[in-house]
């Protein structure tokens, strides 16, 4: 079974991330900030296909974690999508080079993470 | 005190029901079904307070007494759902991408002109959609058509101006597209005018003739059969039929079909898409 990954320093962010997850079947898991999510992601990281990361968090913050996670070329079918209050099309381009997948600008709503699921057809 | 900050006295008598009922069927084909009042007092409400009339039965003898173009459109206008997205159906997008286009590019080398219709575009997210995938598939240089009608102006304008809000770019909408072919102005993004000249907008009704119009590749009208009635959706669809080159297709909405309405066409399957070919 798939899992997917949330990570939000937001508690709140992370439950409705994971909700609508869950909904189209994924089993997820959480971390609050980027170094926490490498920690997890090292743990999972044969069932995880889909992370869901923040950009702005204490500690190590979501573009750093793109970068390290995309250093290993053993991850790079792993789905990254930010799910950011960064609006500048700068800031969408050096994540998209860091090498996410996906963008999402807050606020968001379920329809707007279900329809770029469904673009990226990772779910129907 | 002002009635705009008062609520307004909604309820509706049977005979007014029934007045808009056809009011909006002769105006635009859309069907209320009879069950509907709920619908009716939450989209015209806004109405009754702006022009300051006291219930749905004083909006419908205003409606009978006058002949008054700005509150027709308003009225039917508030009875419309314009709703749609970028990349909307997204397998639909994938098999134009990955079979369909490849396909009519093959077909049409020698002459390197395509033609493409967006029955009822809504604001353009549709029309643009494919606008930027033709770009992507590198088609900048062939003698592309593409015409977006819609049956409300206000959409039209919306379309043509190609300037959307956050929610709406955030929607369907790749992040790869929306850095390449948009800009940020203030909280709005703006189409690049290499996507906006490719879309031609008018405003059209559904229900009249289309001979005039075409031949087209593709023709997609999406999500709109579905708020008319059996006769309309035939008549429609035999004149967009009509509209099609030999083995062109029409794409429908996702719970929308040809099926015992319009038999000529065949339904072919790419992957979970529905395309209905012209024979
Ligand atoms: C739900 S939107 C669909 C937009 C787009 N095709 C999509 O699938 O996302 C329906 C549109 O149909 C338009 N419409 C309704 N009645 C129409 C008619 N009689 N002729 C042309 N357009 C009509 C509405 O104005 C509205 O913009």
């Amino acid at each position: 079974m798939s899992k997917a990954m949330v990570v939000d320093d937001s508690k709140a962010i992370r439950m409705i991330l994971s909700k609508t997850l869950a909904e189209f079947g994924y089993e997820v898991c959480e971390a609050a900030n980027g170094r926490e999510a490498l920690v997890v992601f090292e743990r999972e990281k044969d069932s995880i296909s889909l992370v869901l990361v923040d950009w702005n968090m204490p500690q190590m913050d979501g573009l750093e974690f793109v970068k390290e996670l995309r250093a290993d070329p053993r991850h790079s079918s792993v789905i990254l999508m930010m799910v950011t209050t960064e609006t500048e099309v700068e800031q969408m381009v050096r994540a998209l080079e860091a090498g996410a997948n996906e963008y999402v600008m807050k606020p968001f709503t379920k329809e707007i993470i279900a329809d770029k699921l469904r673009m990226l057809g990772v779910v129907q | 005190m002002p009635l705009s900050n008062a609520p307004a006295a909604v309820g509706i008598n049977p005979e007014s029901y029934r007045f808009l009922q056809d009011y909006v069927y002769r105006e635009s084909g859309i069907v209320l079904d009879g069950d509907k009042q709920y619908l009716l007092e939450a989209r015209l409400t806004p109405i009754l307070r702006q022009r300051q009339l006291a219930s749905l039965n004083d909006l419908c003898a205003l409606l009978q007494a006058t002949a008054e173009a700005p509150l027709k459109r308003q009225v039917v206008e508030a009875m419309t759902t314009h709703e749609t997205f970028f990349f909307r159906e997204a397998a639909q997008f994938d098999a134009l991408r990955t079979t369909v286009l490849p396909e009519l590019i093959q077909l049409h080398q020698d002459t390197q002109k395509l033609a493409f219709w967006s029955a009822a575009s809504s604001f353009g997210q549709e029309a643009y959609t494919l606008a930027m995938l033709l770009l992507e598939m590198g088609l900048g240089g062939w003698k592309i058509q593409i015409l977006g009608t819609d049956l409300s102006t206000q959409a039209v304008e919306r379309a043509r101006a190609g300037k959307y809000l956050q929610i709406e770019v955030n929607r369907g909408l790749p992040a790869a597209y929306l850095v390449k072919y948009f800009t940020r102005v203030g909280l709005d993004w703006q189409l690049k005018d290499e996507v906006r000249k490719m879309v031609r907008y008018e405003a059209m009704d559904l229900r009249q003739s289309m001979r005039t119009l075409g031949p087209f590749d593709i023709v997609f009208c999406r999500n709109v059969l579905i708020y008319f009635d059996i006769e309309s959706k035939k008549k429609i669809l035999t004149e967009l039929r009509g509209t099609l080159f030999r083995g062109g297709y029409l794409l429908l909405g996702g719970s929308e079909t040809t099926l015992n309405l319009a038999n000529e066409f065949e339904r072919k399957m790419f992957g979970p898409a529905a395309f209905y070919r012209a024979p």
